[in-house]
């Protein structure tokens, strides 16, 4: 299992519009994160898409220091991204390339060299997710199941460690955002996932609560999610 | 790269889909330059026969030629027009006939070239700028994100005109061309996020 | 919180390509003068006005090589013919355009959202470029004198206005919407605390 250590971090983003004064996005934060399965919940804007982003580098803190298995994130971003895979909540964001095949070949660019023996690896890797009939396919006629199905296909095709997953589930519809979530949980990876599905942050191992940029509750998900909707009213 | 959903590349093994894309490209410049440099009755003569025969060799389908020159037929005859009024028949066919024949031309190149193996001869072209900080894999991944993006900014432009149209802007291009172009930055963000996520940045 | 990296720029690149072309694409905005006008050159000074003398060089170019093998040259017409016609001018002068049109917004860029001010650098960059090389080659491509070139081209001159003011008015908002869009290389505090 690996371990993510956030020590005395803070982001703070300039306002749009200019010069005006920063907004703290997230107050100073401590953690250590070594469970198998994490659920970030919290309102909308609360700050664990900015949790999760910093993970593998997306964002910097601004004061403070971000470590994965002792690596900084914001000296060693090469391996640490090497190591953190991440999900997107829209797939059509994270896919890039034109067909299936060659959205999958990307990410196995490192792994296997030669044009031929990548497609051929990347359509190994669409066989085991049950997508080898959609290889050929232009990525933008997939509906959206399909679509976050393989964009977590492209980003398990390089076997990271830890996948840190943000909303994925949030712009599908049940049955899809339900295959998604049994995936994502099943997997024998290290799983930060950022959610507003409190029932897949109940079959986590732990939840943080997050609300105006500060981590007000952490413990078991029971507990957790209790307090979330105590909260909310 | 495996074919692009977009392109009037047509698969075959003529001499011409065989030839460096690099050596398509001077042909047609040199050709082109012969036109204008040699400009005379021979020349476009010369050319049209010649445009005709490598539409044959290289098996460009008659629509898709005809297809080529629909685009173009109201300023050839407009142009063919002008010309016979100024300067007479013969001069308006000698300008508009080796125009037409370097379009011919031209389709020859668009149907015998794929998209990949254009990709990779500018990736190929690129090599020696390493030095100087070119990235020949970005440029290639630019290629990519391009084709890729067309349909889906086509598919925004759609939503956003039927936006505007449902509150009565329909008139109104700024309606819907602002939402759609901060769409796209919005999007080409979003893609810059992923790709950094995926490790694309680091090399 | 936001940075600049080399992907998101890259992202840009391509996705204003591929707007230009899906500009070029969409049908001709019709107009009472007979002349259609299609969105290609709105396409080329907004990538300019919006992304800066680089970037906006780099993607109108991309644009334009693509186009060599798709059709998204105006009027879905396929691509490398056009080199080898007399719109060669016009095409050729797009990047240049695109470029002196970021280059003069992103050298006020706290200017980047006034209209009167892009609206005026998109209008001098289309006079200085496109007006000029596009006429040149039509003379030579189409055997015409320069007095003739140029008064066909003078046909594009209440289109282009029009279209630079469309121009204007979505880059203001765009910077608006977006304002470090136009921003310096990762700012001096990013770079601090990623040093330290």
């Amino acid at each position: 299992m690996s371990r993510i250590e956030l020590d005395r971090v803070v982001v703070r983003a300039a306002t749009p519009g200019g010069p005006a004064p920063e907004v703290t996005v997230l107050q100073e934060t401590t953690l250590d994160l070594a469970e198998q399965r994490i659920a970030l919940i919290g309102p909308n804007g609360s700050g664990k898409s900015t949790l999760a982003r910093l993970v593998n580098g997306l964002v910097e803190p601004t004061t403070g220091r971000v470590t994965v298995d002792g690596l900084d994130v914001a000296r060693k971003g090469r391996e640490v991204r090497r190591r953190v895979g991440f999900v997107f909540t829209d797939p059509s964001a994270q896919l890039v390339m034109p067909t299936v095949v060659e959205d999958v070949a990307l990410s196995l660019r490192h792994q296997v060299r030669g044009r031929e023996e990548r497609a051929a690896a990347a359509r190994s890797v669409l066989a085991s997710y049950g997508l080898e009939e959609l290889a050929d396919r232009s990525v933008h006629t997939l509906s959206g199941g399909q679509r976050q199905l393989l964009a977590l296909a492209g980003v398990l095709a390089t076997d990271p460690a830890v996948l840190v997953a943000d909303e994925p589930t949030t712009l599908l519809d049940l049955r899809n955002a339900r295959m998604i979530g049994d995936l994502l949980l099943g997997l024998p990876q290290q799983l930060v996932l950022a959610t507003h599905d409190l029932e897949l942050a109940l079959r986590c191992e732990r939840a943080l609560l997050i609300d105006d940029g500060a981590v007000v509750a952490d413990g078991s998900p029971t507990e957790v999610v209790d307090h979330y909707r105590a909260s909310a009213g | 790269m495996t074919a692009s959903p977009l392109g009037d590349y047509q698969p075959g093994t003529s001499v011409f889909h065989r030839l460096p894309v690099g050596a398509k490209l001077l042909g047609l410049l040199v050709l082109s330059v012969v036109a204008v440099a040699f400009r005379g009755v021979a020349t476009t003569g010369g050319l049209l026969v010649l445009a005709v025969a490598c539409c044959m060799v290289a098996g460009v389908r008659l629509g898709r030629a005809a297809r080529a020159l629909r685009g173009v037929v109201v300023a050839m005859t407009l142009l063919a027009a002008y010309q016979t009024w100024q300067r007479g028949a013969e001069h308006a066919f000698v300008v508009v006939g080796a125009l037409v024949a370097l379009l011919l031309l031209a389709t020859v190149f668009t149907t015998t070239t794929s998209v990949d193996r254009m990709v990779d001869a500018i990736t190929r072209w690129l090599e020696p700028l390493r030095r100087f900080g070119v990235k020949p894999e970005l440029v290639a991944l630019a290629f990519s994100l391009m084709i890729r993006g067309i349909p889906l900014t086509l598919a925004i432009a759609g939503e956003t005109r039927d936006a505007a149209r449902a509150r009565g802007l329909e008139r109104n291009p700024r309606a819907y061309l602002t939402p759609l172009v901060i769409r796209v930055v919005a999007h080409a963000r979003a893609t810059g996020d992923a790709l950094h996520a995926r490790g694309l940045g680091d090399e | 919180m936001t940075r600049r990296t080399p992907t998101t720029d890259v992202a840009l690149i391509a996705g204003f390509a591929a707007l230009i072309a899906v500009c070029a694409i969409l049908p001709d905005i019709k107009t009472g003068i007979g002349v259609p006008y299609s969105l290609q050159t709105f396409g080329v000074l907004l990538t300019g006005a919006v992304l800066g003398p680089v970037r906006g060089f780099l993607s109108v170019s991309l644009y334009l090589v693509a186009g060599l093998v798709l059709p998204i040259y105006s009027g879905g017409a396929s691509g490398i013919s056009h080199y080898s016609g007399v719109t060669a001018g016009y095409l050729v002068a797009f990047p240049i355009a695109a470029a002196l049109c970021g280059f003069l917004v992103y050298r006020n860029r706290h200017n980047a959202t006034q209209f009167a001010f892009v609206f005026t650098c998109g209008l001098l960059s289309s006079f200085l470029v496109v007006h000029t090389l596009g006429p040149l080659n039509l003379a030579w491509r189409a055997d015409l004198s320069l007095k003739e070139a140029f008064s066909f081209d003078a046909a594009y001159f209440p289109g282009d206005i029009a279209k630079n003011v469309v121009m204007a008015l979505v880059a203001t908002a765009v910077h608006r919407a977006f304002p470090d869009l136009a921003a310096r290389k990762r700012s001096a505090e990013v770079e601090a605390t990623s040093a330290a």
